[in-house]
């Protein structure tokens, strides 16, 4: 089962501590070595981004940043795992590191299951 | 958290801790078998405690610990039992006095090396096939026994005496909790991509209709073979094998049409392929064609699919290259099914008749004999030089062997439209 983790929090959180992306660095080094991370990615700020939205059949362009929003997504990974609990567990471990190296940071990683060729295939 | 939830929580932890808790302790107590035993005791503490206490901060270095305890036990009263056979004149086992003093800073060295071992123990060739396999996805892939089972539509009892017997098995040969080392180790390496591709192929040739327990041993094989490449990562053909598997696993939403039929790879649906298998299966085929030396048989088949996964279009398809590669797979291990491949990757790059020669030469093949692809490549080679009764023929020969209903059917479909001297319309 394929997984997305969206981790989300507020645009102005400054820089994380050294200590905290060494950590990341490790964690997502063992899951590599675990072979379960497949892709992983940080994002650029909103002030690079824009937001094409179609509504009332019209289609306009925004361009960042979109200081309205209170969290943003900063970045996300793909895993493949056996199940949404080891996503969960994964998701427990990685938000942990940033409650032990920065102190008073809030955010979430939301867990999403993506389909699979198994969601498409002919019905069982 | 309810019990139910912490239950779910553990066996996810279990998958992720299993496989280091396992080897770890194997390497102290050398003993592949008595390492599980524990590993499982802590699993056992685990199921009793966190549904009480909640899950350990790090549940990982908690079982870790729990199994360490227990271990120290076992070796407290295996030495009282040596103490009192020493009363009666025996000595104590030197290994194992070892095996204690040792313990403390053993458990922190890097997991990495135990892991290989146990990979090489779980695969090792005094075990049979299916034992192997058996072992690998227990120590390595964390799948409990009913799992395997109905993973490989095999009874419970059968898998469980398995492992059982597998254990003992390495216990008495006294293999030993080791990686292999030079001219061994690319013997005993292939013996262990080999349980790895099984797996995957038992996934892979799971149907529709089965358990989805077993379309997950692909997943289960990718798993092992991307835990592989990190652990080896100067082997090319571990990460050939890694490539091959994420390819053939990119065409899995694609290879099986909406009444359960299999669509053959020239017919699919390139959409439906999975993008993000192929990007990391071509990448990890550029690590293992950046190693040196020439490319053996999993990257070579590797390179094959990869020219599949490259081409936008069937059209598209190098298949003199493809026809390359089989010739490069086919000199290092010569089979008439390879060799059958080759043909067909001739006839497509160099046109039919380039094909035939090869085919012709492979009809007398005694291990060809009832393989009903063998009259259906030939026939299609004959369709298309116009000689339609040979092709004719050779498609009615080739629905006798088959025994899967669509492809019978397709096939005198094929046949009869040799008749006609045509292709039927829904052929291309």
């Amino acid at each position: 089962m394929r997984f997305m983790m969206l981790v989300k929090h507020a645009e102005n959180s400054g820089a994380p501590p050294k200590e905290l992306m060494d950590a990341i660095a490790k964690l997502s080094e063992e899951a590599v070595k675990a072979g379960t991370m497949v892709a992983s990615g940080g994002l650029a700020p909103t002030a690079a981004s824009t937001r094409v939205r179609v509504s009332r059949g019209q289609i306009t362009t925004t361009d960042g940043p979109f200081t309205e929003a209170k969290e943003i997504v900063g970045g996300f990974a793909i895993f493949d795992l056996k199940s949404k609990e080891e996503a969960v567990e994964g998701a427990l471990r990685f938000m942990e590191l940033h409650k032990k190296h920065w102190p008073g940071w809030e955010g979430e990683t939301e867990i999403r299951q993506m389909y699979g060729p198994e969601d498409f295939g002919p019905k069982a | 958290m309810t019990a139910t939830d912490t239950h779910r929580a553990i066996d996810a932890i279990w998958r992720i801790e299993s496989a280091k808790i396992i080897a770890g302790l194997a390497r102290i107590v050398r003993d592949v078998g008595l390492a599980e035993e524990l590993a499982q005791d802590a699993l056992v503490a685990a199921l009793e405690q966190w549904p009480e206490s909640g899950v350990p901060d790090n549940p990982g270095a908690w079982l870790m610990a729990t199994a360490k305890h227990r271990a120290i036990d076992f070796f407290r009263r295996k030495k009282l039992l040596e103490r009192k056979h020493e009363e009666l004149g025996r000595e104590l086992d030197a290994q194992q006095k070892m095996a204690v003093v040792d313990f403390g800073s053993a458990i922190d060295d890097d997991i990495g090396d135990d892991l290989l071992r146990l990979v090489f123990t779980a695969c090792h060739p005094v075990l049979s096939t299916e034992a192997r396999v058996a072992l690998t996805l227990r120590l390595l892939g964390g799948l409990t026994t009913e799992e395997i089972a109905r993973a490989f539509l095999v009874p419970e009892p059968t898998v469980a005496q398995r492992i059982v017997r597998a254990k003992r098995t390495l216990s008495e040969a006294r293999v030993p909790f080791d990686v292999p080392r030079g001219d061994e180790l690319a013997a005993r390496l292939s013996s262990v991509l080999e349980v790895i591709y099984l797996i995957f192929n038992e996934g892979y040739s799971a149907t529709a209709g089965d358990d989805w327990m077993r379309p997950a041993l692909c997943e289960d094989a990718l798993r092992l073979g991307r835990i592989l490449a990190e652990l080896v990562p100067k082997e090319p053909e571990v990460h050939g094998l890694v490539a091959l598997m994420e390819i053939q696993a990119s065409r899995s939403g694609a290879r099986i049409g909406p009444s359960g039929e299999p669509i053959l790879l020239l017919d699919q649906d390139r959409a439906r392929w999975d993008q993000l298998l192929i990007h990391r299966g071509l990448a990890t085929l550029q690590r293992a064609e950046e190693l040196r030396g020439a490319l053996g048989p999993y990257a070579l088949q590797a390179a094959i699919a990869a020219c599949h996964a490259r081409a936008r279009t069937p059209e598209e398809t190098d298949w003199p290259r493809i026809a390359a590669l089989y010739d490069a797979l086919a000199h290092g291990a010569r089979s008439p099914v390879v060799e059958l491949n080759r043909a067909v990757a001739v006839a497509m790059a160099f046109g039919p008749a380039a094909g035939l020669e090869l085919v012709d030469a492979l009809t007398s093949e005694p291990s060809l004999k009832s393989y009903h692809l063998l009259p259906s490549v030939r026939g299609d080679f004959l369709f298309k030089l116009g000689r339609f009764a040979e092709a004719q023929a050779e498609f009615e020969r080739a629905a006798a062997l088959t025994r899967n209903a669509r492809e019978h059917e397709l096939l005198l479909g094929r046949a009869r439209a040799c008749a006609h001297g045509s292709a039927p319309l829904e052929q291309r």
